[in-house]
Parts: C-alpha cells; structure tokens; sequence
C-alpha cells in the first residue's frame, strides 16, 4: 500500500522539551539536513522542516526500521540522547495518521498558538527547498499542495485565525474594526510604557498616519518621538492633542485619572463628533470608565483588551474542533486520490475506458451495415478487440516498468494524464480524486 | 405570468436562504451559490417586469402588486450596483431577507393587470413612480446599514466582540455606506416628490393637496433633510445616523403601505 509508505517522523513543543529542541539546532537551515536525509537508503522522497517550535521530516519511505532509525538518529545527532530517549521525545505517524498530522501541521492547528499564521509560510519554504533540490516526488507534491489548500480552506470556512491572541495585537483589530482603515490616522500616546509602545509600532504597521508623544517629562517625549518620526508634547497639552487624534494610548503613571467624562464632552463638539478609540493600559487607570457611554467614545481599559484576548482564545478552540472535521475530510479524499495512485486499479480502469469505447464504435458500425452475415460480423468484433488488446499491450508495459518505485509511481502519473483517467490530475490541484473518468 | 413570479420568488427565497446559511458557517461555497442564484433571480424578474409592460400597456408600478415588485426589483439593483463599487463585507445577509420579504408581499397582494383611471394615464407615471420607488430602494439600503451597525457597535461598547464583530465590516464602513446611499437615495426622494406634484397639478389641478400620501411623503423628506443637515453642521453620524436611517425607512415603508391601509386618499393604487 502506497499510504503505509508516507511517514511524519519528529519532535514539537508537545512531546520534547525546549531543551532537547535547541540541542537539535538546525536553526531554520532546511537545505543541509534535507540534502543528507536525502541519501538515507530507503527514502524515495522528503521534505524537512524546522521551526522554534518543530523539527520534522516528512518521507515517501518503505516503511522498515532501519530506514526511519537511521533518520531519527540524524535528527537527534547533536543532542547525545541514547535511542530509546529518542523514541521517548520524537513522534512517528505513518499512512493516514501521517496525512492527519501534515494538513494539521499546515493549518496550525498543531501550534503552540492556535491559528498562527507563521507555520504555513514555513512549511512552504520547506516544500520549496525540498523542491528545488529534487527531493519530493508525486507523492509528497500532492500532499504538501493539498495541505496548503486545506489550510486555506480552513482560514476561510472557520474564524480560527481571524481573532486577536494578544493584547496589543488585540487593540489594533478593535481600531480597525471601529475606525475601519488606519491609514492616515493619528495616535496620541499618553505617557510611554513598554506595552505603548508596541501597540504603536503595531498600528505604525498597519499604515497610521502620524504617532504624538505626550509625556510628563518632555525629554522621554521627544526620544520616543523621533523613534516613530512624530511629534512630541507635554502632558498638559494633552487635550488640544486630542481634539486631532483618532486613537490614544494612555499609559501614565499618574494616580489619578488624567481624561475625565467631563472634559471630553466639549472635545467631541469640537471634533464634529469624529469617533475616538481609548485605550487605557495604565494601573491605576487614566481614563474615566464613564466615557464609554458617550457616542462615538469606545474605551477599552487593559482588562477589557485582556477579556478579549481569552474570549478570542475560547473562540479559535471552538473553531479548532471545526477545523479537524475539514482536515478528516480532506484526509478521506486524500487516501482515496492515493488507492488511484496503485497501479491494477488504474489497469483495470485503462482496459475498462478503452473496452467501452470499443463497444460504442462497434454499435455504432454494426448499425450501419445490417446486410452483414454473422460471420462477418464476427470477424468485425475481434478486429475490434484485437486492435484494443494491442494498442494498450505498450502502455501497459510501460506502466510495470521502472525498478525503482518512484520511477513507476511516475510511469502511473504518465500514462493516467495521457488517457485522461483523472480529469486533468497532475498531482497538485483539485480534489478529483476518486475521479475515474 | 404567475409561474413566472412564483420561480423569480422561489429564486430569491433560494438566494436569501444560501446568504444566511453563508453567514452563519462562511463557506465560501455557499457565496459563491448565492451569488449566482441573485443573479439568476434578477434576470428572471427583470423578464418578468418586461412581460408584464408588455401585457398591460404600462409600466409596472400601478397595483400595489407591481409597486412592491418593482421595490423590490430596485433594491436588488441598487444593492447590486453599491455591491460593484464598494466591498460591504456580508451585506447581503441583511439585504436579501428585505428582498425576499417584498416580495412576499408582492407575491401575497392580487397579481391581475389593471386598468388605469384616466387621471393615471401618462408618462408621469412611469417618471414618478421609478424615481419614488428606486429612492425607497436606496434608502433601504441605508436601513440595513443601519442595523448592521447597531448590532457592531452594541458588541464592541459591551466589549464582548463575538459573532457579529467577526461578521460585520468596521463601523467606519457601515458609516461610509449609511452616507452613500443616502447621497443618492436623498436627492432621488426629493425629486420624487416633485415629479409627483407636478404629476398632480397635471391631474387634478393643484401641486399639493395634502392627500395622506402626500403629507407622508413629506414626513418622510423631512426625517431623511434633517439627517443630513445635522451630519453636516454638527456632525451627527454613526451610531445617530444608523438610527436615523432606521427611524427613516419606517417612514418610508409606512407611506408606501401604512397611508394606503389606514388613511386612504388619492394613491389607493388602482388595484
């Protein structure tokens, strides 16, 4: 069986500790380790792939012993593990629980952080290198694609990744969501913690226009000023800087409040009631909670962005469960493109595709010469088969040609794309797998 | 001619529910089937409307029938032609159920072909009518825009973002869209009514003659040039303007309907 063949073979954050991890140290070189796993005896195709998170290889491999120890020793060189720690950290998946693991893998829902979009973007550059240096065959070109696909299936039928994890990451996704597009918006700072600072290089990312630092002490302004090439202000000038903003971060350390429901009301006429996004990250708060209730004023104090931060987290586990229900569906279609890929299945459908059209020519001949004699007819039909029996006697040949199984797995990919036996598969695109013609 | 618009309904009915099912569980799928199934329902209603100008000598806004169809017909165009120029993220969950709804009513309300009054017989009527009825579409619009507001802003002032926030474009969007429709459907009310006026100078001999409908459509403008004033001078917008927007439709809805059931007076469709 050709599944049997797939195997995942690796460490992550769950089963070994950051210590064994950094002890591995391919610090994000795919290349090197890819090129010597490539010579392993018994690997006919791999992909490898390391992260902070992950070490894994991915391998088209007769499924034996020697070959997956002689590949986990590899992993594990560095680290001077005896081999039954290394079983102990490492994972093997194999067949469909390999397939599981990959489009899981791709879609993140095997991150430490549920829903990030790092990882395909890695296993992508993975599957490039892998690539480029010829080490992936039709084998794992359709599985690495089609887990690229479900991943993007499951970004855009589930809300896994839509929602914020962390806090400052968390504020700029409510400025969007109330202020839609950030370009050209300016955001004050109120006094200048660590915490603002970060929420301002986040919006500075997403395009906002111009950043102003006000600061008890001018000095500490106008530094963090020129780092976001902005202006800088006292803390007394803090409301004529607010009639202008859209979004402020306060993060003094005053005791007391610094922005009270009373003295934003006018504010708001003079702003033609222009909407304003509070954020209020300080402890002891800055800003009165009252002024969540005036229109157009949405202030969120640190708790608030915290309570979305686990809310989104509840969300994107709830979503997780959706997701799974995608990759084992996608697995299911999978397995069933990888039966085609065996080799009597497709003979049987090349005879078979052939043997009809045969018939229906046949028909279509006999019905138009009625005055034959049976014999004649006879002699028509086996000119028929025989012509049929010949014509595949090659292709047929060709396919159990090929020593290696790689060469014999292409063979199969060949002759399947000339007979059109898969609606135009090419071993990376649709999902036409059970497709027989 | 009733097959016909019975499939146009079914279609929209299809549409409208493909559009939800897609808000709820976002497959992509399903967009894409609604998408085609709208098309396919304007299309055929657009056939319809054409049948039935054929069929009764006059453009098809005369019955209650055919004023609501047209209503609906415009709100599908209009929608249409927002959604071309603008991406509203999930708008036509909130848009197609109105639809759909209109056309319920439409469906409901006595489908024969009339005969018009004398007094109905001219090209104002085809003038008047259209511009009245596409004005009310744009304006629906901003009545769903509305809501989709409300429903953003409630999550995000009670900080308990969830189902609709992840849905819902920004409020900015939904503020923009609120502005634009209004843009349109403001002037086109306004020159509704004045088609209307002079509709009735032609018929009846006086500009105004404080007929229910009339006096409604009035209220209506009044609702509608008091918004955009106060958006201008003092800068009522967002969540005022949602509700507005909303407060506005009523209005227009009850001089399409209320006047007719409750009031009386000269715009009894002929029906």
């Amino acid at each position: 069986m050709l599944a049997e063949r797939i195997v995942c073979l690796g460490v992550n954050h769950q089963t070994a500790p950051v210590e064994i991890r950094e002890k591995m140290a391919f610090s994000g070189d795919c290349l090197t380790p890819l090129v010597q796993i490539k010579e392993i005896p018994g690997c006919d195709e791999c992909c490898f792939l390391s992260t902070c998170n992950r070490v894994e290889v991915l391998l088209v491999a007769e499924p034996e012993a020697a070959t997956i120890n002689a590949v986990r020793d590899f992993l594990f060189a560095g680290t001077g593990l005896s081999s039954a720690e290394t079983e102990h950290y490492s994972y093997l998946r194999t067949g469909r629980e390999a397939v599981n693991h990959v489009f899981r893998v791709a879609s993140s829902l095997d991150s430490m952080v549920l829903g990030e979009p790092q990882i395909l973007g890695q296993l992508k550059d993975a599957y490039r290198v892998a690539m480029d240096n010829k080490a992936t065959g039709p084998i794992l070109h359709r599985l690495l694609g089609k887990s690229f696909s479900v991943a993007k299936r499951i970004r855009t039928e589930t809300s896994i990744a839509s929602s914020a994890v962390s806090i400052s990451y968390a504020a700029v996704q409510l400025a969007r969501k109330i202020l839609g597009d950030l370009t050209g918006k300016t955001v004050l700072l109120a006094g200048a913690g660590e915490m603002a600072e970060l929420a301002a290089e986040h919006m500075l990312a997403q395009g906002v226009g111009k950043v102003v630092v006000a600061n008890r002490t001018l000095e500490r302004a106008i530094s963090l000023a020129r780092r976001f090439d902005g202006e800088a202000a006292s803390l007394a000038e803090l409301a004529p800087k607010l009639a202008e903003a859209d979004i402020l971060i306060s993060s003094t350390g005053s005791p007391d409040l610094v922005l009270r429901r009373e003295d934003m009301a006018p504010l708001m006429r003079q702003r033609y009631n222009r909407p304003i996004f509070l954020i209020d990250i300080a402890v002891p708060r800055d800003l009165d909670p009252g002024l969540n209730d005036l229109d157009n004023i949405y202030l969120y104090d640190i708790d608030d962005l915290q309570q979305v931060v686990e809310v989104n987290k509840g969300e994107r586990r709830r979503e997780a469960e959706k997701a799974e229900r995608i990759v084992e569906e996608e697995v299911i279609k999978f397995l069933q493109w990888l039966e085609n890929m065996e080799l009597a299945p497709t003979i049987t459908e090349l005879r078979h595709r052939a043997d009809e059209l045969r018939q229906a020519e046949l028909n279509r001949t006999l019905a138009a010469l009625p005055e034959l004699t049976p014999e004649q007819r006879k002699a028509v039909e086996k000119m028929g088969s025989a012509l049929v029996n010949k014509l595949l006697h090659h292709p047929i040949q060709f396919l159990k040609s090929g020593d290696r199984p790689e060469d014999k797995r292409r063979n199969l990919m060949t002759l399947r794309r000339i007979f059109g036996l898969d609606n135009g598969n090419n071993g990376n695109n649709g999902n036409n797998g059970a497709g027989s013609g | 001619m009733d097959i016909l618009f019975q499939a146009v309904f079914a279609l929209y009915l299809g549409a409208t529910i493909t559009a939800v099912v897609c808000f709820f569980n976002l497959n992509q799928r399903l967009r894409l089937t609604a998408r085609g199934l709208l098309g396919a329902a304007v299309g055929l209603h657009t056939v319809y409307l054409l049948v039935r100008f054929i069929a009764a000598g006059h453009t098809p806004v005369a019955s209650s029938h055919e004023a609501v169809s047209f209503f609906a017909w415009s709100l599908t165009m209009a929608y249409l032609a927002f959604r071309w120029r603008y991406r509203v993220k999930n708008f036509a969950a909130f848009v197609l159920p109105l639809i759909t709804l209109l056309m319920l009513v439409a469906l409901l309300s006595p489908t024969r072909l009339v005969e018009l009054p004398p007094a109905m017989q001219s090209w104002w009527l085809p003038v008047h009518g259209m511009i009245a009825l596409m004005a009310n579409a744009f304006l629906a619009l901003a009545f769903c825009g509305g809501i989709m507001y409300l429903l953003q802003e409630r999550e995000i002032k009670r900080k308990r973002m969830g189902f609709f926030s992840e849905r819902l474009p920004s409020l900015e969007a939904l503020d923009n869209l609120n502005q634009h429709c209004l843009t349109i459907g403001f002037p086109l009310l306004t020159l509704g009514i004045i088609t209307g006026s002079i509709w009735a100078r032609q018929a009846w001999g006086a500009f105004w003659q404080w007929d229910p409908k009339e006096v409604w459509s009035l209220i209506t403008w009044l609702i509608y040039a008091a918004m955009i004033h106060q958006r201008f001078t003092v800068g009522w917008r967002r969540r005022r303007a949602a509700i507005m927007a909303i407060v506005g439709f009523a209005a227009v809805l009850f001089t399409l309907w209320g006047v007719n059931l409750f009031l009386g007076g000269a715009h009894t469709y002929a029906g």
